[in-house]
């Protein structure tokens, strides 16, 4: 119909994906002495890690972290590590399981960095906080593919944009459970570390993080596995590990290989879902909290 | 410098909004909070408030919520910034003081008691106790023996390695004082410190921070909305409403002479006879000798003190009778060692200490000697001569506030009816003055006088 299109004409193509394009153009040209400070940076923390991981027998690492399990959660949790770890040692990815879990933990190291203190920042600071709520909104919204493409544009091929990428999407749950665990300390508790005359240096050290330790573990393991899911998605651009293994299955159409690797990432995550959940549990304050349900 | 009150405040405002000051203008000019101010788009919290706490006494400021009195106390250490006027601290004015010098204020100069407590629940009683003195840098040693000796004073020391939540409303609130004890601060704000605590417990503590103020004679700045604590409690009671100190005085001043109605509503349908017990009208017995001692002593107490008989006592002080002056002379003519088989209880009647004046009377008209007031433990805690009642009657006004340093002293109070208090548990600290009047009319004021917008 042509008054359908009239009206269509109404509503102009605003082309942000362009504004956005030439964004990261003048940014390629004119920051690419920081863009390969960081990519050099990210690989420095990456390979050696991978070789950490690699370079023992394959059992002596499922034994350590087996006997991580236990220290954290009891026998029965060490037990099922062992077991399902060395279920993934016995299948040909356990290299590529380890690349994984060296991107992951480099990945989610970074996002942490960066979102604890946002988190700290905007949760003293309500106008930061009202700007930067919707960047993560959109930061966690947008599709996770999007962010391979001006990764590739930045730092090309391989690990470096893949573990910048799962950085960008993984960090949100980090900033926004720092937040609310900093606003949900008791103001009273606050108020008397003021009374009693402490800088709010020492108030935020000694006071509202110690007491807001248990939420923030809990975005320090959302960011995990947030990280996890996304750095399979950037074997696509070469990452390597698991995420290669389930593109290249994915692209050969090999049913076998790919559920190998889904499961290995399930075992991943489930191990260190657990690992990082218990050490929040043993936090001070989350002791003192039980102690108090009890009551 | 040396100055007689510890803290003064001068026309102290606080008013939240974007037009604060010309909201002071207007309330300076006399403006009610409600009516001038309908324009701005202020909230006044506290008006005009002028008073100065002495050294070592209880100031209570007691108001319903809403009426500033937390907002007030917040300004007397700078946790809030007045919109006008001065507070000084032992002559310092702390509005004009910067972050850092305020904070080092805050350490040296006072301390505070929280609603809620306020404790780190993930660090031990021990280190909450100590919180101040880390706070101040003080090295771990003194720290601990510090908290530790705060904790005995409030009575916990065995609790020093729990966590607060393993401790009960009451304990954790000790805990709280302990912290601000330990502090060494000669000032301490307690807002609301007791409010959160049942009735019982309530009482407990109460009583257990008029011993330790007998012992320590801190300035004490207490926050409270109930009318029993405050008379209990407070040397000087300041009344607010809706942000304004309407009376400063004595619990008698407030009781006998209320400043305006509103005042008056407060304290009002007290039938006094029912409210002062014997212990609030009691005084110190003059002779009192131990069972032990022999008649010989009790001749000579009974000529110091001009008395026809002696109040003996035994073991712990428990009331054992009385021994009359011809009782003693004789004694010493048999030459008796002791007074076990001369002391008798049918010279001076008993009473119960928390038994209502009402029921005094006729103990009082048939016993020859002032009548013995018995505490729970059966100790003697003070003597009513009949010239007491009768003044005590006479009056009605009741109250001789100013005596809490004087333990044992004569102080004639009002206490609440027995039928709420029959379970009295801990003993008021040696005949400590203890006022109450029951706490309905604090928490449930008469109709309201002028209206208020809700």
């Amino acid at each position: 119909m042509n008054s359908a299109d009239g009206l269509n004409d109404l509503l102009p193509y605003v082309r942000i994906g362009d504004a956005f394009k030439a964004g990261v153009d003048w940014s390629r040209e004119h920051l690419s002495a920081v863009f390969d400070g960081i990519a050099a940076a990210v690989d420095s923390l990456v390979e050696p890690l991978v070789d950490l991981l690699t370079a023992p027998p394959a059992i002596v690492v499922v034994l350590i972290f087996a006997g991580l399990g236990w220290w954290l959660r009891g026998w029965k949790f060490g037990l099922g590590t062992a077991l399902g770890l060395g279920l993934v040692a016995g299948m040909p990815i356990w290299d590529q399981t380890m690349s994984t879990l060296a991107l992951v933990l480099v990945a989610s190291g970074l996002a942490l960095l960066l979102a604890i203190p946002v988190g700290i920042f905007i949760a003293e600071n309500r106008r930061a906080s009202a700007i930067v709520r919707p960047v993560l909104d959109l930061m966690q919204t947008m599709p996770a593919f999007v962010y391979l493409i001006p990764a590739i544009f930045f730092f090309g091929i391989g690990a470096v944009p893949g573990v910048l990428a799962t950085v960008v999407f993984s960090m949100p749950p980090g900033v926004r459970l720092t937040e609310l665990g900093l606003r949900q300390v008791d103001r009273e508790v606050v108020e008397a570390g003021e009374a009693f005359g402490a800088s709010p240096w020492k108030i935020l050290l000694r006071t509202k993080l110690p007491l807001a330790l248990p939420t923030i573990m809990t975005g320090v393991n959302q960011v995990i596995m947030l990280a996890l899911s996304m750095v399979v998605i950037a074997g696509m651009v070469g990452a390597g590990g698991l995420g290669e293994v389930i593109t290249r299955a994915l692209a050969r159409v090999q049913v076998g290989a790919g559920f190998e690797g889904g499961i290995a990432v399930v075992i991943l995550a489930v191990v260190l879902d657990r690992l990082t959940d218990s050490i929040g549990a043993r936090t001070a304050a989350a002791k003192a909290q039980r102690a108090m349900q009890q009551a | 410098m040396e100055t007689v009150s510890a803290l003064t405040v001068k026309s102290l405002y606080k008013v939240y909004g974007n037009r604060a000051d010309k909201a002071v203008e207007l309330l300076r000019d006399g403006a009610h909070r409600d009516e001038k101010l309908a324009g701005l788009p202020v909230t006044a919290a506290v008006i005009d408030a002028n008073f100065e706490v002495r050294r070592g006494e209880i100031f209570v400021v007691m108001g319903l919520s809403g009426s500033g009195k937390s907002t007030l106390i917040r300004m007397l250490n700078g946790l809030l910034t007045p919109t006008h006027g001065t507070v000084e601290v032992d002559g310092v004015d702390i509005t004009k003081l910067k972050p850092a010098a305020l904070r080092r204020l805050r350490r040296e100069k006072i301390s505070m008691v929280f609603q809620h407590f306020a404790l780190l629940p993930h660090r031990s009683v021990l280190d909450n106790a100590g919180y101040a003195l880390e706070v101040a840098g003080r090295p771990r040693a003194e720290r601990r023996e510090r908290a530790q000796q705060a904790l005995r004073m409030v009575g916990l020391d065995g609790w020093a390695d729990k966590l607060p939540q393993e401790l009960s409303g009451g304990m954790r609130q000790r805990v709280g004082l302990a912290r601000a004890l330990a502090a060494g601060t000669d000032i301490m704000l307690m807002d609301e410190a007791f409010s959160a605590l049942d009735p019982l417990i309530r009482r407990e503590v109460q009583d257990q921070l008029l011993e330790l103020q007998a012992e320590l004679g801190k300035t004490i700045v207490f926050i409270t909305h109930d009318l029993n604590e405050a008379m209990r409690l407070g040397d000087r009671i300041a009344v607010m409403r809706d942000g304004r100190i309407v009376q400063i005085g004595t619990a008698e001043e407030i009781l006998t002479d209320p400043s305006n109605d509103y005042v008056a509503q407060f304290v009002a349908d007290v039938d006094r006879t029912r409210i002062l017990t014997a212990s609030s009208v009691m005084e110190r017995p003059l002779g009192v000798v131990d069972v032990n001692s022999g008649p010989r002593v009790a001749s000579r107490v009974l000529r110091d003190t001009q008395t026809s008989a002696v109040y003996v006592t035994g073991r712990d002080k428990r009331f054992l009778g009385t021994v009359t002056a011809d009782e003693a002379a004789r004694a010493v003519r048999d030459g008796k060692q002791n007074l076990q088989e001369i002391v008798s209880t049918g010279y001076a009647r008993t009473v119960a200490d928390d038994t209502p004046v009402a029921d005094i009377f006729a103990a009082c008209a048939e016993s020859p000697a002032p009548v013995a007031v018995i505490d729970a433990a059966g100790r003697l805690a003070g003597v009513i001569p009949r010239v007491t009642l009768l003044s005590a009657l006479g009056s009605m006004s009741a109250d001789a506030t100013d005596d809490t340093t004087a333990p044992g002293a004569a102080v004639p109070a009002t206490d609440p009816s027995p039928a709420t208090e029959t379970a009295r548990t801990a003993p008021a600290g040696s005949g400590a003055a203890t006022r109450e009047v029951p706490a309905q009319v604090a928490a449930e004021p008469p109709a309201r006088l002028t209206g208020e917008p809700a």
